[in-house]
């Protein structure tokens, strides 16, 4: 084939033909083209046949390809051949072997706080994330956010290149047009340049922007983000004049009390760790159980879990903590508020000196933090169950809604002349008053030049000059701090799926010189200085997910109580009721937004996945006259109903209401659901949903509570609600949150002074020994589950886990309205008391499959595609199944997931990336369960049989039980004496579900208990369970002459 | 002696009224399908039926290229319509094998004017409810998996489970069904085949007689064959629908698990059943002019067969009832509560007892038994009722079992009707064929109950029929 330059080339040719421009006669071709090379074309006899066309289809080529494809479309008739070329490992890269994962520690952050992950990669991708063990932050367990950031890794709408007004760009193009811009700033001292970021806490991207700062000295750097600490940081300003992070030791608290603080719901595992370790009461130790004290409106996973709550409205919640502060001897407090539970309650605290701890939550007030640190001064915590150090964030003093209003005034008076927004999306999640509104940000004139640093094409994104597509944190060098303030490394697992670009990448294009340094360099380097000089310690620190001796050091503060003479500022806002603002407890503040896994994740409290809904309580309901459909002896939130032709898939009815908050009006119409526990005339609303551009996911889903936040109530205000007389579906993965009486063989939660007192009032009795046949009996190992109710906080982290590392399907919301979520594993939660609207407390209990040794699904398949394993399990055999759904009717538990249709992603080419190559995927038409994590239970086999040893307890950790923040799930033999699962198995706590079914569950529950304090109040003795001895006793009475005889145990 | 005819009549009304000969009762019956014009009206439900059947076909074929996703089947109920329209097929198909089984045996002679249009009911429901667990299965393409065949995959299947049973049960109903109803038909197909003067359909008729020429050879095997047939259909009769109940009745779920139900639903569907014999005989009674053959006395006898076995449903609902009372099992007291009163689809139980408990009761009374009118109205009310009965089982006791946080609500959708609707749409395409195409009475057993057929004594009155039949 003829090089392109030839001088014969056709193309060439024509090329010079049409280059000539005007009016130029010409008598032939020879004439025209007056070019040996032309001359000797047209005299050739057969142009064609001599020369080819660089056209990049040559007929050679063309005939080369056809003959090679029709000898190849002999072959793809047979089978379907794979697209994609496979490669061998000539050589083998070193540590990979192929089938084999290997985990690399990282770190997840979210609103400036790490959980220090390991992630593991199969041949090079990533495909699960566990928690690091050795990090502080996380000590192994991670939460939802963390385990969700796979999907966001492989989500398809990230996107793949730079753009300019959204027409694709190079990275170089963008470049050097940046380049030109800072260098043209550089002029005034980079005046015109300011920056928007989320809170950093990455130790070298505060020093890259000091010293961009320094070099650009007009130049300034904001940080906004919606879930932010500035309260917390005020608060401490105002109890000790400069903001601090406060670093909680839970484990050391023996009375804790919360004041809005939703330690479970919140970001940080450690907390949820520290905290389970004064709930793993029993088991041989002795060990007293703590009690944790709740003031809150809404219900939380701290509520739910307190042994005492206090529902208050958030305007009322200074004034309470005020009269705490008073009742625990802080001088100079004064409260016009009194209860008798606040004050049994501080005499509690009180009693336990040195070894209490109060907690006020980051939407409370500046002063309840002051008031709380005050209260933890008097009770002499400090040093012992609370620390302070100097913030994550730099910063910290000037309030981030104070920094954005600042930014926002500069725009508006055209001082701004580059704005770099490096993450976050301000354009949805600014404040109503402070908004980054489309209005300034498509004004050319005022801003010149806009850059968003985004991982997908977001409503910021859009409105900016240029989009610089981000990395993952999967994909880059980066580093970040844990909670307190112990540094981590962030380290790549993968090459950049997309060429994606960082904070720190963009920032250091502001350098004057080396400014295309790499990524890794510019974390390398600052390291360097700080603490791993040489290439050994930074290594290690890279392997080991922590840099050792980090943590920022305690700092001390004194308290002064000054700031309680100062008056605070209420909400001024006209309507009748109070509203109060939370961040989703599933896709937070709205960056997990396009995430199924977080969207198809029911909230942990009312179940409702796939929008945000306003909560408000029966009475209000009721006054309100919304919801009046639903059963209120049900406690779900919505009217269920049924349809004779359903089209939508709906089967739970919410009414739509139009809602002012602050005289702003939210502009989609929200769902109201009604939630027992919340305090009348209170509306809670949440954060993260009404994107207008989120990607396929999430665009559009639920209404923007970020319309009318304003910055002077960010957390709480005033407000209204009025029926539209529109209804909605709601869906909602469960709909009856009342055991309906079955406490005695669900959800058993005792108290934890009769069990002190005597743990064989907590014991079941089962009776295995009365079957007809004999047991089977395992001759080699035996598993078993133990799931400890006291522990579990019914955080999610296990349901997410398990969908994660077994390949689940997100079915959408209308399949979860049609009640066919796929969750192998889900999380139950029922309300506890006698008044259904006003509940003593709400319980949670993961359910999976229960591994019967008596499988009721078993028995009823007619092809055998449920079958026990030696080892005991209940096996099911995808490939076997043909779908007759009989398994999961006779499945007490229901625990059983059918593939309606095919709800499996096939096509989607990032998704094949992201699973688990060692979990089949499942197709339409198949039943599918929890397996125990049977993959991870065969390699550990695997590994103990080349060794000639026995699987050791603990060497087989399932994907709940690995992520579980409250170590409430134990896995293992229950053939081996020592396992910790066969111990537990034997506490007196011990109970099976459905135990009058006789399933013989492998997995059990050890019961709840719940520490009251018998002057409070509101103690409640637990009313079921004198209920089921009184029925015991009648039983006894009944059948006790029989029993006797036939000498039946336990 | 006049007295005792006359009481004697009274007691054993004649099975057919006017004067007939055995040659009129040929062609009253032979000329329907032979030389009568084919009716408009025929025309007319033949169109909207075949035109209900197209959308099963639609719904089948939307069904495997989707899933069964299409219907409003969830978790926990697993089952629903595929499962209801399944036992109330197969339950209407009951009452054409008792009529020819079990009447035949105990030599009711009622059961002659009626038992060839019932068997085809039998066989074209079996027919619809065949469909049902073929296509509510996730992968219907493996549902021969079901089947114990040597297979290289060295797999064999779980005879503990009531599907299997059901396998063989339905199976086995529907050969015998079949076999049935053929064997019944040789000797008219061989009259038709005789009287038909269109070649082609003398040749049908003809190659369908296999042969048959009424010799008394061939009466003496037809005879043997039929009650041998007859016999193995009697247990079916009972065994067919016990083992349909065994699909709720061995699993463990609360409204499911109760011994009563293998004798509950025989009754019951031996109740749909004479429901669905009474909404087709009527019509065809009333539009073919056959209420020479199909009297009066029929009618009052298949009223009192429905309002007995009604009776035994009812005692049915009041036993589970009574169950969940005296168990003092507390998911089994929820349930029934559940069902009656609190649950949300109490509306299907009282409409189940007004269709199947308080409608019967008219039939008390001879005037509603006599009655064409009213027998139809309450036969379409207790097929109504017969298949809400197994939607308020199935359904009302899936959607809230034991754990209360996985309870659910269910509503059908667009192809759970289409389906429902479209296999009726199926089932009387079927029946419109059968009419037209098939002597809808049989010829030669009518025969025997006509005064000619007793001059003689009782013994040699086939072979008199024979002779004509080859005449």
């Amino acid at each position: 084939m003829p090089s392109k330059d030839s001088k014969t080339n056709f193309a060439l040719l024509r090329n010079k033909i049409l280059s000539q421009n005007g009016k130029n006669y010409w008598r032939s071709v020879e004439e025209f083209v007056d070019a040996p090379e032309f001359a000797e074309f047209v005299s050739r006899e057969y142009p064609q046949h001599a020369e080819e066309w660089s056209d990049g289809f040559s007929r050679r080529n063309f005939i080369k390809i056809m003959g090679a494809s029709l000898a190849l479309a002999g072959l793809s008739g047979c089978i379907i051949q794979p697209a994609e070329k496979i490669v061998p490992y000539v050589k083998q890269p070193e540590e990979i072997i192929p089938g084999k994962p290997l985990f690399f520690a990282t770190a997840a952050t979210l609103g400036g706080v790490a959980t220090g992950l390991l992630a593991r990669s199969n041949e090079g991708r990533p495909t699960k994330i566990e928690g690091n063990p050795d990090h502080v932050g996380s000590l192994g367990a991670t939460n939802v956010f963390a385990q969700a950031e796979l999907l966001s890794l492989y989500d398809p709408d990230r996107t793949q290149q730079v753009f300019y007004r959204n027409e694709q760009k190079t990275w170089q193009s963008f470049v050097a047009e940046f380049r030109g811009k800072v260098e043209e700033n550089r002029q005034n001292g980079g005046a015109g340049i300011r920056f928007l970021t989320e809170t950093v806490t990455s130790p070298t991207l505060i020093a890259q922007f000091k010293q961009i700062l320094t070099e650009l000295p007009g130049a300034k750097w904001y940080q906004y983000e919606p879930v932010n600490k500035d309260n917390a940081h005020q608060g401490a300003k105002l109890a000790f004049g400069s903001p601090v992070n406060t670093v909680y030791k839970f484990d050391k608290a023996e009375r804790i009390l919360s004041l809005d603080a939703d330690i479970f719901g919140g970001t940080n595992v450690r907390y949820m760790k520290d905290f389970s370790k004064g709930r793993k009461v029993g088991h041989g130790e002795e060990s007293k159980m703590n009690r944790l004290y709740t003031v809150e409106t809404t219900l939380s996973l701290t509520g739910a879990k307190s042994d005492h709550r206090l529902a208050v409205k958030p305007s009322e919640m200074t004034e309470v903590a005020k009269a705490i502060a008073k009742a625990l001897g802080v001088s100079g407090a004064s409260s016009a508020y009194s209860n008798k539970w606040v004050d049994v309650m501080a005499k509690d605290l009180l009693e336990a000196k040195g070894k209490s701890l109060v907690v006020a939550g980051d939407n409370q007030p500046p002063v309840v933090h002051a008031l709380a640190h005050a209260m933890n001064a008097a009770l002499n915590n400090v040093g012992q169950t609370v620390t302070y150090t100097d913030p994550l964030s730099e910063k910290a003093d000037v309030a981030q809604t104070d920094g954005l209003k600042e930014l926002i005034k500069d725009i508006d008076a055209g001082a701004v002349k580059m704005l770099v927004i490096l993450g976050g999306n301000p354009v949805y999640n600014t404040p109503a008053d402070a908004k980054l509104s489309k209005e300034r940000m498509m004004d050319d004139a005022k801003l010149p030049f806009r850059l968003h640093l985004s991982q997908s094409m977001d409503e910021t994104s859009e409105l900016c000059h240029w989009h610089v597509n981000a990395k993952h944190f999967l994909e880059m060098w980066s580093d970040t701090r844990a909670y307190d303030g112990t540094a981590t490394i962030v380290q790549p697992l993968v090459q950049p799926l997309y060429d994606g670009k960082s904070a720190h990448e963009i920032v250091q294009l502001f350098a004057k010189e080396n400014f295309e340094k790499k990524e890794i360099d510019i974390v390398k380097d600052y390291w360097k200085t700080n603490g791993l000089a040489d290439d050994k310690a930074w290594r290690k620190a890279v392997h080991d997910g922590s840099i050792p001796n980090s943590a920022l050091p305690a700092k001390t503060v004194t308290a002064n109580t000054g700031f309680l003479s100062q008056s605070t500022p209420a909400p001024t806002g006209s309507g009748d009721l109070e509203i109060a603002i939370l961040p989703d407890p599933s896709i937070y503040d709205g960056r997990y937004t396009n995430n199924g896994w977080l969207q198809e994740l029911p909230n942990p409290l009312n179940k409702v996945t796939w929008e945000n809904v306003a909560l408000v309580s029966p009475k209000t309901a009721e006054k309100l006259g919304v919801n009046q459909g639903r059963d209120a002896n049900q406690q779900a939130g919505a009217g269920e109903g049924t349809t004779f032709y359903n089209t939508k898939g709906g089967n739970l009815f919410s009414d739509l209401v139009t809602l002012t908050y602050q005289d702003g009006k939210v502009s989609q119409k929200v769902p109201i659901w009604v939630s027992p526990g919340q305090p009348d005339d209170v509306v809670t609303i949440f954060l993260g949903y009404g994107r207008t551009r989120a990607g396929k996911v999430g665009t559009g889903l639920g209404y923007n509570a970020y319309e009318v936040r304003k910055s002077d109530a960010m957390w709480f205000g005033k407000g209204s609600i009025s029926k539209t007389g529109e209804t909605t579906t709601i869906a909602s993965s469960q709909t009856h949150f009342n055991m309906e009486g079955r406490e005695n063989e669900i959800l058993r939660v005792f108290d934890y002074d009769s069990w002190e007192k005597d743990a064989q009032t907590t014991h079941q009795h089962n009776e295995y020994e009365l079957s007809m046949f004999e047991p089977h009996e395992y001759k080699e190992r035996k598993w078993g589950m133990n799931i400890d109710l006291n522990s579990c906080v019914g955080c999610n982290a296990c349901v997410l886990a398990c969908q994660s590392e077994n390949n689940i399907p997100v079915v959408g919301k209308e399949q979860v309205e049609r009640s066919r979520e796929m969750h192998w594993m889900r999380v139950d939660a029922y309300f506890e008391g006698e008044d259904v609207n006003n509940p003593k407390a709400l319980n949670f209990q993961p359910m999976l499959c229960q591994q019967c040794e008596q499988a009721p699904c078993e028995l009823v398949c007619p092809v055998h595609a449920t079958v026990h394993s030696a080892e005991g399990l209940n096996d099911m055999v995808y490939n076997r199944c043909i779908g007759t759904r009989y398994c999961s009717n006779n499945c007490p538990y229901k625990v059983r997931r059918f593939n309606f249709l095919l709800f499996q992603d096939w096509n989607t080419p990032q998704y094949k990336l992201m699973r688990n190559p060692e979990v089949s995927i499942r197709s339409r038409g198949v039943m599918e369960k929890c397996t125990y994590c049977t993959q991870r239970i065969s390699a550990a086999r695997i590994e103990a049989e080349k060794a000639g040893r026995e699987v050791r307890d603990g060497e087989i950790v399932t994907a709940c039980e690995a992520v579980c923040p409250t170590d409430a799930i134990v896995f293992g033999n229950l053939n081996d004496p020592n396992s910790r699962v066969a111990k537990l198995s034997k506490d007196h706590r011990n109970y099976n579900v459905l135990n009058s079914l006789n399933t013989q569950p492998r997995t059990t529950y050890l019961a709840g208990l719940r520490n009251q304090n018998k002057e409070m109040p509101d103690y409640k003795a637990q009313e079921w369970v004198k209920k089921a001895a009184e029925k015991a006793k009648e039983g006894a009475a009944n059948e006790g002459e029989t029993k006797k005889s036939e000498g039946a145990s336990h | 002696m006049h007295d005792l005819k006359e009481v004697q009549k009274k007691i054993y009304p004649p099975m057919v009224e006017g004067k007939h000969t055995f040659a009129t009762v040929s062609d009253e019956i032979g000329d329907i399908t032979l030389k009568k014009k084919t009716p408009f009206h025929w025309f007319i439900g033949f169109g909207i039926a075949f035109l209900i059947a197209q959308a099963l076909l639609m719904t089948i074929t939307y069904l495997l290229a989707k899933g069964i996703g299409i219907w409003g089947n969830n978790q926990p109920i697993g089952w629903a319509f595929d499962i209801i329209n399944f036992v109330w097929w197969i339950g209407i198909g009951h009452a054409g094998t008792l009529i020819s089984a079990i009447l035949l045996l105990l030599n009711q002679k009622w059961r002659t004017s009626i038992n060839r249009f019932a068997e085809a009911m039998t066989l074209f429901a079996v027919a619809c409810a065949g469909m049902f667990p073929l296509l509510h299965t996730g992968r219907p393409w493996l549902a021969y998996w079901m089947l114990p065949y040597p297979n290289v995959m060295g797999m064999w299947q779980n005879f503990r489970s009531p599907l299997m049973w059901d396998v063989f049960a339905v199976s086995t109903y529907a050969t015998v069904s079949a076999l049935f109803w053929y064997v019944g038909l040789i000797p008219d197909l061989a009259t038709l085949r005789d009287r038909a003067k269109n070649p082609f359909f003398k040749f049908v008729y003809g190659l369908l007689s296999m042969g048959w020429r009424g010799s008394a050879r061939h009466w003496h095997r037809y005879e043997i064959a039929y009650l041998i047939l007859a016999g193995l259909s009697t247990p079916l009769v009972l065994s067919v629908h016990s083992i349909v109940s065994f699909d709720f009745s061995v699993s463990q779920l609360p409204g499911w698990h109760a011994t009563i139900f293998p004798p509950y639903f025989v009754a019951g569907a031996i109740f749909a059943g004479f429901a669905m014999v009474l909404i087709l005989c009527i019509p065809l009674r009333h539009w073919y002019k056959m209420q020479d053959f199909i009297t009066k006395t029929h009618l009052i006898y298949m009223g009192k067969v429905m309002l007995a076995t009604g009776l035994i449903v009812v005692y049915g609902y009041f036993m589970e009832a009574f169950f969940g009372w005296y168990s003092e099992n507390q998911y089994e007291s929820y349930m029934i509560q559940n069902r009656i009163w609190t649950g949300p689809y109490w509306f299907m139980y009282w409409l189940l007892i007004f269709c199947n408990g308080i409608s019967i009761q008219f039939l008390w009374f001879k005037r509603f038994r006599e009655s064409e009118f009213w027998l139809f109205v309450i036969s379409v009310i207790v097929s109504v009722g017969m298949w809400l009965e197994r939607f308020v089982i199935i359904v009302t006791s899936l959607h809230r079992d034991f754990l209360p946080a996985n309870w659910a609500m269910y509503s059908p959708t667009m192809f759970d009707w289409s389906m429902f609707l479209g296999t009726i749409g199926f089932f009387f395409t079927l029946i419109y064929l059968f009419v037209r195409f098939l002597p809808i009475i049989s010829i030669f057993e009518v025969r025997t109950l006509l005064p000619d057929a007793h001059v003689e004594d009782h013994g040699h009155a086939h072979e008199h029929v024979g002779d004509e039949a080859t005449a």
